[in-house]
């Protein structure tokens, strides 16, 4: 049990600095989840969590302790990779039990531990096989057991969901839930899919070139994006962004696709040209573009209901309170 | 998964594989065959009667002092060039794989070595041996080291050693790289956080998954001390001093060519030619099933 915290965290490879300067706080016991586009450092920011990459600059803590200088197996900290990285030539029992055999803990102990592990990820019938024999969600589980058998005091996730199809994402996606709320240890949990990132974080950290761009709480951030990076990121379909002008200056009105409502034509806010519809069962995404000059915006629209594609083009409002502006130079959120 | 190609035609894949096929038969059966039809015959000195003497020859061979002797130093010189060659290559491919600046240029000069002929090889080395001009003579004659393989046996085994583990190191370290290569960065990564040290991590991960390779290069270089390393003996020792790098293959060609005893050389190439095929099948058989993961 432990906090982690990142103290103006930079990292370089040569003259290229590719983490600019990262700072935030993780609770005892908090999930929080570092979430970005490829590229952008959440990766190096995990490795140099766990010691597998060197800090440049700045200071990263876990407990009381700097770990800046320390050696990984040092660090207290157990990683789940996103190829499992399991010991192939290993049986499951051994392989969750390598890492107790090194550090010298009695055999009873190191029994009783992975089979309660076992247990608790229902690897129970699997111990004697090779990894080779077991499915993509199995060998998941086997890493996650690998980690939960140490005992430790954080657990450090980089993209471990990303090598399984989309049904057993959804699983494990819970059952890590579940294995959190059971456990209760610190874990940072690194993904470039922002689905993953709403449904399991208590806290998140954006990404984006290097840098954190926003840190809060899911729903805050969906509700409130920082900037347009993070508008534009989080949420499926984004956040639509419209060269817009406010009290004399041009501003970037955003407006989320559900919060555009259809509705009659005299009272309008904007006018939609359908370019695309797809309907998903439960409600149907319309792509279309803005009409009326304003240099073909492209707006997406989350309809409720099935729409009669032949119209082609589709009145809509929106609530303005829920109406956001960001500046369109920096991409910063103008608050009012 | 296979992946099989059928043919339609009847005759084209038994002529495409035919040329393969002509080669082995007429390099490798043929004479294969013909050294067992010689081993169990007598031909006098100018090769104008031959007479069948059954089992004759190799009788003989078992009763020869000399001979027996040839399976220890063979035994002797193939264990230690097989693990000698295995090691240090691997331990030069381990330190190889961890550079970062100029790796191209220690793999490129690891890799010269397999590029000289044996006969070559074994050249260099008996000068750098030399008893009256070797410069590392020179240099063990400093400390105290009486060194002169034309007249002491286990040095002369040194020597003949010593070239055919220079020569093979490079082959099989371009095998141990590959391999090393083909370990993900992960496993020795998640090692780490599991706490093994470098040493560790190396005998309980590399290494077991290194094992296929290691044994593939076990049998390779088992079969390179039997048989290839004749050019390193015929261009150094030549089986001397004595009967002290006398190796099998190396008394097949003497007592053959230069002995003229056609019968006695075939027997011994056929027991040769059995002891590698016995040889293989028992690496196959019981190493290898302690290389499967």
């Amino acid at each position: 049990m432990a906090e982690i915290s990142f103290r103006n965290v930079r990292k370089s490879y040569g003259e290229l600095e590719v983490v600019h300067g990262v700072s935030a706080e993780v609770a005892d016991g908090e999930f929080v989840v570092i979430v970005g586009p490829s590229g952008c450092g959440k990766s190096t920011l995990l490795r140099m969590v766990a010691g597998l990459e060197t800090i440049t600059g700045g200071e990263i803590s876990i407990g009381d302790r700097v770990v800046n200088l320390l050696e990984p197996k040092d660090r207290d900290i157990a990683m789940v990779f996103q190829n499992y990285a399991l010991y192939p030539h290993m049986s499951v029992y051994d392989n969750m039990a390598y890492g107790l055999r090194i550090r010298g803990l009695a055999r009873s102990d190191i029994d009783a531990r992975v089979r309660r592990a076992a247990e608790i990820l229902e690897l129970g019938g699997f111990l004697e096989r090779k990894p080779r024999e077991l499915s993509g969600g199995q060998r998941q589980r086997v890493a996650m057991g690998r980690a939960i058998v140490r005992e430790p005091a954080a657990f450090l996730f980089d993209e471990p969901l990303s090598n399984l199809d989309a049904k057993l994402r959804v699983q494990m996606r819970a059952e890590l839930q579940a294995l959190h709320r059971r456990l209760g240890t610190t874990s940072l949990f690194v993904t470039h899919d922002q689905v993953e990132a709403m449904t399991l974080a208590h806290r998140m950290i954006v990404m984006n070139a290097g840098r954190a761009e926003q840190i809060g709480s899911p729903l805050d951030v969906y509700a409130n994006p920082a900037t347009t990076f993070v508008a534009g990121f989080i949420g499926s379909p984004p956040m639509n962004l419209i060269p817009s002008e406010r009290g004399g200056r041009p501003v970037l009105l955003g407006v989320r696709p559900e919060h555009l409502e259809p509705c009659a034509e005299s009272e309008a806010m904007m006018t939609v040209d359908i370019d695309l519809l797809e309907p998903l069962g439960s409600d149907t995404l319309v792509y279309g573009h803005l009409a009326g000059g304003r240099d073909g915006t492209r707006v997406a629209v989350r309809l409720h209901e099935s729409v009669d594609a032949r119209t082609g083009h589709l009145a809509v409002r929106y609530d303005p309170a829920k109406a956001h502006f960001f500046d369109p130079q920096g991409g910063q959120r103008i608050v009012s | 998964m296979e992946k099989r190609v059928v043919f339609r035609s009847a005759w084209l894949p038994y002529a495409l594989v035919a040329p393969q096929i002509a080669i082995t038969l007429v390099f490798f059966f043929w004479p294969a065959a013909q050294a067992v039809w010689y081993s169990l015959h007598l031909q006098d000195a100018f090769g104008l009667k031959v007479q069948f003497v059954g089992l004759a020859n190799f009788a003989t061979l078992f009763k020869d002092s000399n001979y027996l002797a040839s399976f220890k130093v063979t035994a002797l010189f193939s264990v230690l060039v097989a693990f000698f060659g295995i090691a240090i290559s691997l331990l030069l491919a381990t330190m190889a794989d961890r550079v970062l600046r100029g790796a191209m240029a220690y793999k490129t000069l690891l890799i010269w070595p397999y590029a000289v002929a044996p006969a070559v090889a074994g050249v260099l080395w008996a000068f750098i041996f030399a008893p009256s001009i070797g410069i590392l003579t020179y240099i063990l004659k400093g400390w105290g080291v009486d060194w002169n393989w034309i007249i002491k046996g286990d040095q002369a085994m040194l020597l003949v050693v010593i070239a055919a583990v220079w020569k093979q190191i490079s082959y099989n370290f371009l095998f141990f790289l590959a391999g090393l290569q083909s370990i993900p960065k992960s496993l020795i990564e998640a090692a780490a956080i599991d706490g093994a040290s470098p040493f560790r991590r190396f005998w309980t991960i590399v290494f077991p998954l290194l094992s296929p390779t290691t044994f593939f290069l076990l049998v390779v270089n088992i079969v390179y001390a039997f048989f290839d390393t004749f050019g390193v003996i015929d261009a150094t020792t030549q089986g001397g001093p004595g009967q002290s790098t006398n190796i099998l293959v190396y008394k097949v060609y003497h007592d053959g060519v230069k002995a003229a005893d056609l019968g006695g050389s075939s027997a011994q190439s056929v027991i040769l030619m059995f002891i590698v095929i016995v040889l293989t099948v028992a690496q196959f058989r019981f190493i290898e099933r302690k290389v499967q993961y």
